[in-house]
């Protein structure tokens, strides 16, 4: 059951990227629209990172953005300076093919290092501030966030205000993929009992702790793989983007995940997809009239509230409807009077 | 089976108890009885490791409990139902009590158990795939009790069970406490029902602003002056 699960998501997300392929190549999709995408699926890895530490664990951080520069920059800063060395020394001694084959495992590894960097980072700021609750959690994130932003600002080897160069690496291809692989590991652990122990901490953190549940431990653990998935994004952000700058992940960009996350519903795994498609493609199609933007974003805030409070899907999931099937069949199991 | 000495616990410069000892021996229904703010919920909250004892000692089962965390207590098979109940609002009924299994991994045992608290609780099992937010206070109630008796506890610690239900409901969870200690699990109760605990409990300790001032079988304190002037109503 499981398994055709899978397999039936693994064929339709196989068939959506070979119809990708074919548009573009047919010259149906432009430059623009399919950075677009590579762009939704950066925002999208993102909004899964906070919706598992806001919307399941619920603890409120607006500091996402500054994981995102801390992936991006350990992932970029690895990638040029290492990079052209990497690449020179496997052509040589591999020839072109299998050289740049094997150097594309090498920018993988870059972008694995960003996630492991940051989610280090996350279990450093996780530790100490997940004692504080709420509004006071909240600000101690986003002073998080600005000092990271600082920092990398006044960093001469990290290419201070004038921004690191990065050679562009990760195509739609790569971010495609690890996009889904983010869906599938987060769908897991929020499907897990670990994931439970987390919406229970949401839901009443007392009660979690009586039962037996360890609440910093389940909270660090959001905070990390929540940290590590932002991350990733900020490695793939680095490789496509030819140039990052530390104030492109400032607060408003915290911020707009935080929206995305809302908009799409807490504690949703496809609210959050739907929530970073739409804030992108918004985002996107409005780039030319930048004061437009906020002004059409807050609209479409206000208008949410009054009609879906909860945000797009809530707490709930689409699903395949061959699903409910079975989680209706399994009701009857614990009847054993 | 449980042994506090000499405990004292602060909330910041607040010194809430004052040295308490008592004692609860297997098999027991014991009471702790007490106005508003007398440290009723601060001694069940320090016994199941929410809250830490700044000096003195516990022990259950012949092991320390002061050094224990939340998570370590539940294992030694010692639970809590806290106060205001605390169920998980948006899970469903039968998803609160897979939650109180959370650390057994004997998934026949659990099954088993999660049938016998519907055995206990006919009305959970109506409601078992009902969101538990939307349960009457009665029903949250038995919820919570169901939920932490599936951690299989020796000994059950209860904050007011009684809080805020309709006097039938009362009697019926109380009923329902008195068939869970004929099962063999021990129970320690706070209540500011005092008639009520009294009833059910064999011993009783009165508590007021942090300090133990009563001691005795529940018989000895529902005949007792004091008790019945201060918290019976009586004449």
């Amino acid at each position: 059951m499981r398994w055709t699960k899978y397999l039936i998501w693994l064929a339709a997300a196989g068939a959506f990227y070979a119809l990708t392929l074919v548009l573009s190549n047919a010259g149906f999709i432009s430059r623009f629209m399919l950075m677009t995408m590579v762009q939704i699926c950066i925002y999208i890895i993102m909004a899964l990172g906070l919706n598992l530490i806001t919307g399941f664990t619920g603890q409120l951080s607006i500091g996402h953005a500054g994981f995102m520069s801390i992936g991006a920059y350990a992932a970029g800063f690895l990638a040029s300076t290492y990079g052209a060395r990497v690449s020179a020394a496997l052509t040589e001694a591999l020839g072109a093919a299998a050289g740049g084959a094997v150097y594309y495992i090498f920018i993988l590894a870059t972008l694995a290092a960003g996630a492991l960097v940051a989610a280090a980072f996350g279990v450093l700021l996780g530790l100490p501030t997940l004692r504080l609750r709420g509004d006071y959690l909240a600000i101690a994130t986003i002073g998080f966030g600005e000092i990271v932003r600082i920092v990398l600002l006044n960093t001469k080897a990290l290419g201070a205000s004038s921004g690191l160069p990065v050679k562009y690496s990760v195509g739609w291809t790569t971010a495609f993929w690890l996009m889904l692989l983010s869906v599938v590991l987060i769908y897991n652990f929020v499907n897990s009992s670990h994931g439970r122990a987390c919406i229970s901490i949401r839901e009443n953190e007392i009660a979690a702790e009586t039962m037996g549940i360890n609440t910093t431990k389940y909270k660090v653990m959001a905070f990390a793989l929540g940290a590590g998935l932002a991350g990733l994004a900020g490695g793939i952000y680095a490789n496509h983007m030819y140039l990052i700058h530390p104030n492109s992940f400032n607060f408003l960009k915290s911020f707009e995940i935080l929206v995305m996350v809302v908009l799409g519903g807490l504690g949703s795994i496809t609210g959050c997809i739907l929530g970073a498609v739409v804030m992108t493609v918004m985002n996107n199609a409005l780039s030319a009239f930048p004061e437009m933007r906020m002004i059409v974003i807050s609209v479409l805030l206000v208008v949410m509230m009054i009609f879906r409070p909860n945000g797009l899907m809530g707490t709930t999931e689409l699903r395949l409807p061959f699903r409910r099937k079975a989680a209706g069949g399994k009701e009857d199991v614990t009847h054993g009077l | 089976m449980l042994e506090l000495e000499n405990v004292h616990v602060y909330y910041g410069a607040i010194h809430a108890l004052k040295g308490i000892a008592f004692r609860v021996d297997e098999g027991e229904i014991v009471t702790l009885i007490g106005s508003n703010g007398a440290g009723k919920s601060t001694t069940l909250n320090t016994i199941s490791g929410l809250l830490r004892p700044k000096e003195g000692a516990m022990t259950y089962l012949g092991k320390d409990l002061t050094a224990a965390g939340a998570p370590d207590i539940v294992r030694m098979k010692l639970s809590h139902v806290p106060e205001g109940r605390r169920i998980f609002a948006n899970m469903t009924v039968r998803e609160n009590l897979d939650l109180g299994a959370y650390q057994r991994r004997d998934a026949q045992g659990i099954k088993a158990d999660i049938a016998h608290v519907f055995e206990l609780f006919p009305r959970l099992w109506e409601r078992r795939a009902q969101v538990a937010g939307t349960l009457s206070g009665g029903e949250q109630q038995m919820l919570a009790i169901g939920r932490a008796i599936m951690s299989q506890p020796r000994l059950l610690l209860l904050d007011e069970p009684s809080m805020g239900l309709a006097p039938i409901l009362v009697q019926q969870i109380f009923d329902i406490i008195r068939a869970i200690n004929r099962e063999g699990t021990t129970i320690l109760l706070v209540e500011q029902n005092a008639r009520m605990a009294l009833s059910v409990a064999d011993r009783a300790y009165v508590l007021e602003t942090g300090r133990i001032v009563l001691s005795g079988s529940a018989g000895e304190l529902m005949n007792s002056p004091e008790v019945s002037k201060a918290y019976l109503g009586g004449r």
